[in-house]
């Protein structure tokens, strides 16, 4: 997995609540077994103005030129700023590959669906969840060309007018994150305390240890 | 010390161990996989050179690429082909248990998982997909994931996770004639909205749930997650053992005896606390018919789609009036009013035996109405199937002029052949009513099996509870 550090980049704005993961990449693409390639069918419903069918070439495609990733002033945003409960729905990881193909590598909403929030630490994707009044704050200043720096480290976000916003992240995804570490690995380092917990449960629920 | 809530048992049941920040590792009983999420995570596997941590733990089926009709010619479409034939490769090469498509047991993974007693109540159930709720209603800890944790899983049988807060539904009272499992959960979410349960493992408690059978019960759990939790829970009672009892894979002899008596303390203490309590009111709900793109978008059958205008959140607001655009209705429209072009009743919501006995008793003797083009009734697995041919329903519901074909997730996410033109307005008993998700300019309206059924018969929704009032003494 790619690490997360400190990163500038250009912002998109999405205005809008309860974004589901059916939008953010639809079930025809989800037949796909590989990781890879989903970028092009990001939001595709409300990017392109024809039906889209997995492996079709998007070049030629009729483009919704109202949908904001399509305006030339967003091209090259790699911080996705929305509203609240962001990934709600199917619990597709194929919603943040999709995201992550595309080019973001942040997303900033007053809140995240869970299993979506969970799922962008497996890509080196960072969800930065600020409260709805901030996210709000971030929405009316941005004009074009708005840049925001994103420092995990300190846990810091600085605005063009060198206004800094602090956000909460737990320490051990923080950790996995700015690594960039596996995690079966890590997992996998307490091997020993699994099989302890396995043999102390098949006493307790040895039906559920009857291979 | 305060009591403990179930999902605080299962929880501490199930930690491995817990890291400084307080997430833990905790360890997974019953992993089920599906043809969709997985491919990616068996490749994984195959890269790092691992194999499955516990083989015997992983159940897998093909639900959501299967087609409804024609089964022994296979998949037509090539690509719903290879990611089928993909999950049958990687179980034969990681030997894991596989139903395939052939087999009498195939089914939507969330119907076989509880008819198999491959679910039993105490365990940590995962699957990646957000459906997997639906296990909640054994007592079990059940919640979808992503590929990387259906790898994590396969390679480890175990998760790494924080500790969700406590949330308690209390719905007490009894509900009203033809007011089901499904329009109290419609009920709820409308109350606390799609992300009212989001951080939250919800409790679903109270008389009107008490009432419900298993059915009802994984009915409420799997809308769970469409109230934005990972897990929605409920106590285990007689009602659940007696479900659990000679399924193939529940315990049996000594085992039984020792799991029902575990399973007997799965509920929670007297005294524990919750973060947060809601309660409703089973006898003020009715049937339930959702509007917009939106689960949380629900008003009951009597009522008439709410007016953006009097929504004060702007965001809100905003949300509405997409929603009635891209559904093509009106503020103050009532629902009896909306036509409907297709039915369909089927999915992990609403496929088991008892929603297509509700169907079929709405639909017995009549016939789909003229403008319906379209209402497929797809059974949640083979068994169902089996068990609703044998009690005549297939009958009943071909007479009436609906499909009856084979099982899987067909239109409520329409990964397969079945689903919506751009367009149509569809009775839905599934569970999500996303823009495109029944078919790319589809319209899709949420409702129990019985309310789809009317809606078919009579081509516009109609209020089951109050259909025949004049005939009762």
């Amino acid at each position: 997995m790619r690490a997360f550090t400190k990163m500038t980049a250009l912002v998109a704005p999405l205005d809008r609540a309860n974004i589901d993961t059916d939008a953010i990449i639809p079930k025809q693409f989800l037949k796909s077994i590989r990781r890879a390639g989903f970028g092009p069918y990001l939001f595709d419903e409300w990017r392109y103005l024809d039906h889209g069918e997995p492996d079709m070439d998007c070049t030629h495609r009729p483009v919704n030129k109202d949908f904001v990733l399509n305006k030339p002033e967003y091209q090259g945003a790699e911080i996705l700023l929305t509203r609240e409960n962001f990934g709600c729905g199917s619990s597709r990881e194929h919603a943040p590959w999709a995201l992550e193909d595309f080019g973001f590598r942040a997303i900033i909403a007053p809140g995240f669906a869970d299993i979506f929030y969970n799922n962008c630490f497996k890509n080196g994707l960072l969800p930065i969840v600020l409260n709805a009044q901030i996210v709000d704050g971030l929405f009316k200043e941005l004009i074009e060309g708005y840049r925001l720096t994103i420092d995990l480290e300190t846990q810091k976000i600085t605005t063009p007018s060198d206004k800094s916003i602090n956000f909460d992240i737990d320490e051990n995804r923080k950790y996995r994150l700015l690594n960039g570490l596996d995690d079966i690995a890590l997992s996998l380092q307490h091997a020993d305390k699994i099989r302890a917990y396995e043999a102390e449960r098949a006493k307790r629920a040895p039906w559920l240890f009857v291979d | 010390m305060p009591g403990k809530t179930l999902y605080d048992k299962l929880w501490e049941d199930h930690v491995v161990f817990t890291e400084d920040d307080g997430s833990s590792l905790i360890y997974i009983d019953r992993h089920l996989v599906h043809e969709v999420t997985s491919p990616q995570a068996f490749e994984g596997l195959r890269l790092a050179g691992r194999r499955p941590w516990r083989q015997s733990r992983n159940l897998a089926v093909a639900d959501h690429n299967v087609p409804t009709t024609d089964r022994d010619k296979g998949i037509t479409d090539p690509v719903s082909r290879l990611q089928v034939e993909t999950l049958d490769n990687n179980c034969a090469e990681f030997g894991i248990t596989e139903f395939a498509m052939t087999d009498a047991r195939q089914g939507i993974v969330h119907v076989i998982g509880p008819e198999q007693g491959a679910t039993l109540p105490g365990m940590t159930v995962v699957c990646g997909d957000s459906h997997t709720s639906t296990h909640g209603a054994f007592g079990a800890l059940a919640f979808g994931i992503g590929t990387s944790e259906v790898e994590h899983v396969l390679a480890t049988q175990c998760l790494t996770q924080k500790k969700a807060k406590n949330l308690l539904i209390k719905v007490n009272g009894q509900a009203g004639a033809g007011v089901t499992a499904k329009d109290i959960v419609l009920a709820i979410i409308g109350k606390i909205g799609t992300a009212g349960g989001n951080g939250y493992t919800i409790e679903f408690a109270g008389t009107a749930i008490r009432d419900l059978s298993m059915e009802g019960r994984m009915t409420v759990c799997n809308m769970a997650i469409e109230a934005g939790a990972r897990a929605g829970l409920i106590a285990v009672d007689e009602v659940t053992i007696d479900y659990c009892r000679n399924r193939p894979y529940a315990p049996k002899g000594d085992h039984q005896f020792m799991a029902e008596r575990l399973w007997q303390k799965l509920h929670s203490d007297e005294d524990a606390v919750f973060d947060k309590v809601v309660e409703l009111d089973a006898s003020s709900i009715k049937p339930q018919v959702t509007w917009g793109t939106s689960p949380e978008l629900v008003v009951s059958v009597d009522e008439s789609i709410p007016d953006p205008a009097l929504e004060p959140d702007a965001v809100k607001q905003q949300g509405m009036m997409r929603a009635l655009e891209y559904m093509n209705l009106k503020a103050g429209q009532a629902i009896t009013d909306i036509t409907l072009d297709k039915v369909f009743i089927g999915s992990c919501t609403n496929s088991r035996i008892e929603d297509l006995r509700a169907a079929a008793a709405v639909a017995k003797g009549k016939k789909l109405a003229d403008n319906i083009k379209l209402a497929l009734v797809v059974p949640g697995s083979g068994l169902v199937k089996h068990q609703a041919e044998a009690e005549g329903l297939d009958k009943i519901f071909t007479a009436a002029g609906f499909e009856w074909r084979e099982p899987g997730c067909s239109m409520c996410l329409a990964m397969n052949a079945d689903r919506l033109e751009e367009g149509e307005r569809c009775a839905s008993t599934s569970n999500r009513n996303f823009e495109g998700r029944q078919g790319y300019g589809g319209r899709t309206h949420l409702v129990s099996p019985a309310m789809a059924a009317a809606a078919a018969i009579a081509g516009h929704f109609v209020d089951v509870s109050s259909v025949g009032e004049g005939q009762q003494p």
